[in-house]
């Protein structure tokens, strides 16, 4: 069985005509002990399914499917098992650690708090963990007496990550976990994550804008563009040979330095982003595609193989030839 | 062939440079009896009339601070900055003039627009500040068609708001097109803006140079913008600029330890990625000696051992701003770097 498989996940927001869908049915597989990651433009619904592993969404966003996390569904659970699963089943490294760390309280009685709210420790025995975890993500121990502007935006982002390993969760969900940070403040993150993952065999669902950090810190690849997934596989092949036509612009859009056809010529997408309150009829990325065809205005793709433990959403995948 | 000379030329006359700064400084004094920061600490810089320059560090490294005083925003603390030949003059009215002639673009959009202004007055804003006497409306037009925002007069009764993240950046380019400057400064032009948009920018920026020969400084983080636009790189560290040159030789052979570390930890680096723990000190404790030296890999190895007290000891030469490549390390000047 796999750690986490979700099964047609669709998130809504609001109802009637005013219903926005930021989530349009996703299907995700993820191995215990494996990395996935999630890619995407701003809009395209991945902060919104990370929320929705966890049913951490407002009251007005509606969720449809499932989400199995070890064989039992999040949707589907009572308040109280809900309440055991986060933190100890599966955690959330937030995007943004200075908004998501509360300014008034030490980062150290942060830590605590879901050891202690989980009944996991005695409160002397939480502040000896807090110490051991800081450590563990590279802090000295002392630091525990700190709020957290005292920090710089690297080591608030270990702070999160401390708190994220607090109650051993099997499953690590890290939403930008390097977004806005110095490219060698990210290295070490990511250098960070990795080791702690693969040493605790902690699996890792990771989402960003950044295909090629993706490409270089997981085993697979998920691409999403207006809610859905557009294209999955293995994450070096997706990277570097893309089936789908996002795929392939999103990834070229990422520089190869050293590479003389990216050198003089960055590349981009014509046009924006679709909104998620308007949608194209049709294969949602047609108005931007650069290959499609006339019938795309009107035929919706389904995910389809597209090789060896791969699927793409396109008209030209698995076609002819 | 590449030199690592430190011969100076007086501001902006024997290079021919657009724009030029000479050993700038400029130091906030410290707050609370602290020590003041010496956020650009002896900078050369030039950029050429058509060229495109990349100027990149990490935040905290003082090049925000040396873009803002390029342009008269920050009065620096010592050194000059020279623009067409003549140093700048800090009078309301002759920075007025100046900033015809050179022109910020703002990072960030979304907070460098107004609100509640529409298109057409966030692009006019300029030629009314400047007393612009010929026809606005034409004006306007030919920005934001430049910027390509067509057709343009579409655009103008929108705000904001109703705009996507790349149209925003390109109002903020017309804003700066507008009233025909030789020069932008563009502070992380797309940082705020996704993958796919970004390129357009960058692409934008690239055509405007070639169609109006525009220069252009670009400070930024990222070292793929460099590549992806730039004719010349400046890396920075700590308020000085530690390697520059052409874009080609700086980015696929780079020798000084912290160029070679940055390019390294990118995620299609090839080899092992060389991480430096810790992070930059703090620019009122600049360390004695190399400034990076605390942090450096190569002097941690022990493979620059024959230079260390130096490393540790003596500082370097401020670089000079022009086309040739030049490092600032001790180790490579030994000829360390094979």
């Amino acid at each position: 069985m796999s750690l986490l498989e979700v099964r047609d996940l669709r998130v809504t927001y609001g109802s009637g005509a005013a219903a926005v869908p930021a989530v349009r049915g996703v299907d995700l597989t993820l191995e215990a002990g494996t990395k996935l990651g999630v890619a995407g433009e701003s809009g395209c619904g991945k902060s919104t399914l990370a929320l929705a592993l966890l049913r951490l969404l407002p009251a007005s966003a509606r969720l449809e499917g499932e989400v199995l996390l070890d064989g039992e569904d999040v949707l589907a659970m009572s308040w109280g098992r809900l309440r055991a699963v986060r933190w100890a089943g599966a955690s959330i490294v937030f995007q943004g650690a200075m908004h998501s760390l509360n300014a008034v309280h030490r980062i150290g009685d942060q830590i605590a708090e879901p050891l202690l709210v989980h009944g996991r420790a005695t409160p002397a025995a939480a502040r000896a963990r807090v110490g051991e975890l800081l450590e563990h993500v590279g802090l000295p121990a002392a630091r525990a007496a700190a709020y957290p502007h005292e920090l710089s935006g690297g080591q608030r982002q270990r702070v999160m990550i401390a708190m994220a390993l607090a109650c051993d969760p099997r499953l690590i969900v890290a939403d930008e976990p390097t977004t806005a940070l110095d490219v060698m403040i990210q290295a070490q993150i990511l250098r960070l994550i990795e080791g702690l993952v693969a040493e605790q065999s902690i699996s890792l669902l990771m989402i960003s804008h950044d295909l090629a950090v993706l490409a270089d810190t997981c085993d697979r690849l998920a691409v999403m563009y207006a809610g859905r997934v557009v294209e999955e596989g293995p994450a070096r092949e997706v990277y570097e040979a893309a089936a789908h036509p996002y795929g392939r612009a999103l990834s070229s859009a990422f520089p190869r330095i050293g590479d003389p056809a990216s050198r003089r010529a960055p590349r981009g997408l014509p046009g924006d982003p679709p909104d998620p309150a308007a949608l194209p009829g049709g294969c949602t990325f047609h108005p931007r595609c650069p290959v499609a065809l006339d019938a795309c205005g009107e035929l919706d793709q389904e995910l389809r193989e597209a090789g060896a433990g791969r699927r793409a959403a396109c008209v030209h995948v698995g076609s002819a030839s | 062939m590449r030199t690592d000379t430190t011969a100076r030329t007086e501001p902006g006359t024997a290079t021919g440079a657009l724009l030029s700064a000479r050993d700038l400084r400029v130091v906030f004094p410290g707050r609370r009896g602290a020590p003041p920061a010496r956020a650009v600490d002896g900078v050369d810089l030039d950029v050429g009339a058509g060229e495109i320059v990349a100027l990149v560090g990490e935040s905290g490294c003082g090049k925000t601070t040396l873009a803002r005083s390029l342009l008269g925003l920050v009065r620096p603390t010592s050194g000059t900055v020279a623009f067409d030949g003549k140093p700048l003059a800090y009078s309301s009215g002759a920075l007025r003039s100046y900033r015809k002639r050179a022109q910020l673009v703002l990072q960030d959009p979304s907070g460098s627009l107004n609100p509640r202004h529409t298109v057409y007055d966030a692009v006019a804003e300029g030629l009314r500040i400047h007393g612009y006497a010929g026809d606005e409306r034409a004006a306007v037009a030919e920005a934001l068609a430049r910027a390509g925002l067509r057709p343009p007069e579409r655009f103008f009764l929108r705000y904001p708001h109703e705009l996507s993240g790349g149209q925003r950046q390109r109002v903020v380019i017309a804003g700066a097109l507008v009233l025909e400057p030789e020069l932008i400064v563009a502070d992380e032009p797309v940082a705020s803006l996704d993958a796919s948009v970004r390129g357009e920018i960058l692409a934008l920026l690239l055509r405007l140079r070639d169609e109006l020969g525009l220069s252009a400084l670009v400070v930024t983080h990222d070292l793929g913008l460099a590549w992806n636009i730039a004719d010349r790189v400046a890396v920075m560290y700590l308020g000085r600029v530690v390697e520059t040159g052409p874009v080609e030789s700086v980015l696929t052979n780079p020798r000084h330890p912290y160029t070679r570390a940055l390019l390294s930890v990118l995620p299609e680096s090839e080899g092992a990625p060389v991480v430096l723990t810790g992070e930059p000190p703090d620019p009122s404790r600049i360390p004695s000696g190399c400034r990076f030296h605390a942090r450096c890999q190569v002097l941690a190895s022990g493979a620059a051992e024959a230079v260390a007290d130096r490393c540790r000891g003596e500082d370097l030469p401020v670089l000079p701003g022009g086309g040739a490549g030049a490092v600032a390390c001790h180790w490579v000047k030994g000829g360390g770097a094979g």
